[in-house]
């Protein structure tokens, strides 16, 4: 026989354990394993996992009325259990057959207006008893017992012996010396990566091409219409009145930075108002128009309350004052809202003379620049 | 040598040898056993990470449903479905769908709202968990690499939020939408950038939701998911903390083993958790989306709050006062960066290296697996409070308009009060919370010395009145127990040392007879070994004895009055 016909897995070969195998069973034979009771191999498997058992306390006696009780407990309650459960697979496919239609329609007040409610009655009771259930079993009817376990801190002899075969690898790969190999791997890492990368570079768009945070749909004669699409002239609003309004452009109305609040200011109001420099001339008599969208986070600003002159954003509570070129009066907003200069058109329809002077919307770092 | 069918120890029954079957290919039960042996200490506030992460499993269950229905688009369609005040109006797909699975699927409206439910408890047993860790030291080493991951996963968990009520497209997600749009915008140099990759262009565009939905339902959960394993994985290898107890050092665990008591009780756990949420996704309602309407960027309603969560950066956006810094070149640091970003990456950054900056203001580098009370380590736990103070006052603040509104208080005055509390209320809540500590020291070392107060008066042979006390010990001449403090609870009332009867079980009548609830009661021992259960601390100040508590310590030592205290 050759040397290779001895090893095991080969024509030949002495298939025998090795000196490794064994263990416990080698101390163990399966003779004195079938002597002992269960409860002693329970211990003795929880004692080679390093846990004692210190004390049980049986659970009740069998037989005995507190048994009998805690089952009659366990036992109701996984019934009821069942039952919600049941009652949960009826009502869902029920419903529209033999019970009545679970569609829910605004003015309904009967079975649709309980379907939710009751499927999440059902199917909570049903599964909150299941846990019931269970924590009753283990409380009433398990033995209660207490376990210590050993807690190992790390070993030296692993760590040792793990560190020489790790070394041993990174030695035998001879990579410390092979400098031209190492240098090459770190090289083709770095390009590995980047190039594993770069598709991410289709995320990136340049936000400075074409200014778009910087312009709206407002323009020159772009007429100032209502949600509905309507145009507005004149004397259509109340002084004091707001209305928001919208470019006359197609989807003008759900443009994210075109809303414009039209304001009719009050006599008084006209009178003490200051508007911001070079821009006195953006009202239009008694109109000013104010961008809706917050300068602080961009929510729009829908709370005019004329008393006071003031716009309040819902959002974070910023203010302006509509009289001193909806400056901001408190809270967290830092630039007045833009003005839309505003004129009226042949037809008498108020229009707008440009679009914004500047951008509208939360402040960014360059805003200032474009 | 092959084992024989007649080898002793074999099994005999059917299922016995199935499982022999199975070992004798996969060799599992050695591992099985290990596992099955593990021991859990038994504490209620060691289950509150797992009911996160039961709040996880509904997620994962009802978010996967919710997907079936769900059409992450922005393409706009007009609604056609059965509630009827929106039919005919236009609006996204995703709001569309969001609305069909809400009124036209059967049961979509609970799965939905049992979704938002779970989410909201998710997140909140994710911070008591937190808390729990952080107030008891259970972050120190060598548990720091779980507490980093338990942050991250907590800003997970925050992230999955928010790209998850984004994704209804109704007005108040879509609000929510604009103000994440103008954080990003606010950050210093690459905000644009920023917007522009996420956005793919300027607010709103087409892709935002299509690109929330798969972050929200792949990209997060999977990371998500593997922090659990690896979580999970590390919490195993290390063994649980305890609290200090009899019997319960750094090298060894004290309480069930997995098998059967563990598994029970935390499957009970799980089931109560799902019931709890099934509960009120039926309830209770939750986001009803009809209600708001479809987004539109010129609309928004009164009182729009983020989920709970979230409010705390609202609140922190609301009070930041009005300042922008303009830098030379005419660039801008936009006001909205620092109560956004810049607070809210400080709060998490100082979360998750509080392990390490504690180490290096203690110098305590060793191994820790006994838990701290938190009134044993005052600053931590007064910083603690310090922390949570700020964090609940900004959390409510981001419903001061609400507030405001049912309190008749003026808005701006809810918006000083909350600027001026932020800064003043968290040191006041260390200094009360540092004396809070130190007063429950000083009080478990009282009792140490001279005993439990038991109410019961006597009157000395001098006319002086004193009140007797139960020592915990044995005692010194004076009187004064010996007992050093453990880092454990120091029983305060009778009742606690033996002081009452075991209730007796049974409403209407006693299921036990009562005689043998003594003899059980005595065999129990009170925390002493077996041997030692007749000479119980307390015996002569149980009411059958005359209630007459013993006041020299151990009946063998004479019941000795105890020297009155000074």
């Amino acid at each position: 026989m050759t040397a290779r016909e001895d090893r095991p897995g080969s024509a030949g070969g002495h298939d025998v354990p090795g000196p490794h195998h064994g263990g416990p069973d080698d101390d163990y034979t399966p003779e004195r394993l079938a002597a002992m009771s269960r409860e002693d191999l329970d211990r003795l498997g929880a004692s080679y996992d390093g846990v004692e058992v210190l004390h049980v306390d049986p659970g009740p006696e069998p037989g005995s009325r507190l048994e009998k009780r805690a089952i009659r407990q366990v036992g109701v309650t996984f019934a009821l259990a069942g039952l919600a459960a049941f009652a949960f697979v009826v009502i869902y496919v029920g419903s529209g057959w033999f019970l009545p239609d679970w569609h829910w329609t605004i003015t309904e007040q009967g079975w649709s207006a309980f379907f939710t409610p009751l499927l999440g009655l059902l199917m909570g009771l049903s599964l909150a008893l299941v846990g019931i259930g269970l924590v009753l079993y283990t409380k009433k009817l398990l033995p209660h017992e207490t376990a210590v376990q050993d807690k190992h801190d790390g070993s030296h002899f692993d760590r040792v012996t793990t560190g020489a075969t790790l070394v041993g690898g990174l030695h035998n790969s001879g990579l410390a010396r092979r400098k031209l190999i190492t240098r090459s791997l770190a090289f083709m890492g770095g390009g590995l990566g980047l190039m594993l990368l770069m598709p991410l570079g289709g995320l990136i768009k340049n936000p400075n091409k074409g200014n778009p945070l910087g312009t709206t749909e407002w323009a020159k004669g772009v007429r100032l219409v209502r949600n509905d699409g309507s145009p507005i002239r004149p004397g259509d609003q109340e002084p004091g009145s707001l209305e928001t309004v919208f470019p006359a452009v197609p989807k003008g109305n759900v443009q994210p930075d075109a809303a414009t609040m039209l304001i009719r200011l009050r006599p008084e109001q006209v009178a003490e108002s200051q508007p911001r420099p070079g821009q006195a001339n953006f009202g239009y008599g008694e109109y000013v128009a104010y961008s809706k969208i917050c300068t602080h986070a961009g929510c729009p600003v829908s709370l005019y309350e004329q008393e006071t002159s003031r716009i309040l954003c819902p959002c974070h509570q910023s203010q302006f004052d509509v009289t001193q070129g909806a400056k901001p009066v408190f809270g967290p907003a830092t630039r007045s809202l833009p003005q839309l200069p505003i004129t009226v058109d042949d037809e008498g329809y108020f229009v707008a003379r440009h679009d914004y002077i500047e951008a509208v919307g939360p402040t960014y770092w360059n805003r200032e620049r474009i | 040598m092959a084992r024989t069918a007649t080898a002793p120890g074999t099994p005999t029954t059917r299922l016995g040898k199935a499982a022999f079957e199975i070992d004798d290919r996969l060799i599992v039960a050695g591992p099985l056993r290990r596992t099955l042996n593990k021991v859990f200490p038994d504490h209620w506030s060691f289950l509150l990470g797992e009911i996160a992460l039961y709040s996880f499993v509904v997620l994962l269950l009802s978010g996967t449903y919710l997907t079936f229905f769900f059409d992450a688009s922005m393409k706009e369609v007009v609604y056609n479905g059965s509630y009827a005040p929106l039919r005919g109006v236009e609006m996204s797909a995703a709001y569309d769908s969001a609305l069909q699975m809400s009124f036209d699927v059967r049961g979509g409206l609970f799965i939905r709202q049992v979704h938002h439910w779970a989410a909201l408890l998710f997140v909140a047993s994710i911070v008591v968990h937190l808390l729990r860790i952080f107030f008891t030291g259970a972050f120190r080493r060598p548990r720091e690499t779980n507490w980093l991951i338990g942050v991250v996963m907590l800003v997970l968990s925050l992230l999955m939020g928010v790209t998850g009520y984004s994704l209804p497209d109704d007005l108040l997600s879509g609000t929510g939408l604009r103000i994440i749009s103008a954080i990003l915008l606010s950050i210093p140099v690459v905000g644009t950038w920023v917007h522009f990759a996420v956005f793919n262009g300027d607010y709103v565009g087409e892709n935002i939701i299509g690109r929330f939905y798969i972050a929200h339902v792949l990209l997060f959960p999977a990371i998500l998911l593997g922090l659990i394993a690896v979580h999970l994985l590390i919490l195993v290898k290390q063994k649980h903390t305890q609290f200090a107890g009899p019997g319960r050092t750094e090298h060894n665990v004290v309480g069930n083993r997995l098998f059967p008591t563990f598994a029970a009780k935390a499957t009970g756990l799980f089931f109560v958790v799902f019931g709890l949420i099934a509960l009120l996704g039926g309830l209770v309602q939750i986001n009803p989306i009809w209600l708001w309407g479809p987004y539109n960027p010129s609309q928004v309603s009164a009182a729009s709050q983020p989920d709970w969560y979230i409010m705390f950066l609202d609140g922190s956006t609301r009070l930041f006062p009005a300042w922008d810094i303009n830098l030379p070149g005419s660039y801008t640091i936009p006001a909205l960066f620092w109560p956004t970003v810049v607070i809210a990456g400080a709060m998490f950054t100082l979360l998750a290296l509080y392990p390490m900056i504690e180490r290096k203001l203690t110098r305590d580098t060793a191994s820790h697996h006994l838990l701290q009370r938190p009134r044993d380590v005052p600053v931590r736990t007064s910083l603690g409070v310090m922390g949570l103070t700020f964090y609940v006052w900004l959390m409510m603040s981001g419903g001061n308009d609400v507030i405001a509104d049912k309190f008749q208080i003026s808005l701006n005055a809810m918006t000083w009060i909350g600027r001026i509390g932020v800064i003043v209320l968290p040191p006041i809540a260390y200094a009360i919370t540092y004396r809070i500590c130190l007063g429950l020291q000083m009080h478990d070392r009282q009792v140490l010395e001279h005993g439990i107060e038991t109410g019961v008066i006597r009157r000395l042979p001098n006319g002086e009145f004193i009140e007797v006390h139960q020592p915990l010990g044995p005692v010194d001449a004076h009187g004064h127990g010996s007992l050093a403090y453990g880092g454990a609870p120091v029983p305060k009332k009778m009742n606690q040392v033996g002081g009452a009867r075991r209730a007796i079980r049974g409403f209407f009548s006693p299921i036990e007879p009562p005689a043998r609830v003594e003899l059980e009661q005595r065999a129990e021992g009170r925390g002493l070994s077996p041997h030692e259960s007749d000479r119980e601390l307390t015996t002569s100040g149980r009411p059958t004895e005359g209630g007459r508590p013993s006041e020299g310590g151990r009946p063998s030592e004479g019941g000795r009055p105890q020297e009155p205290r000074d």
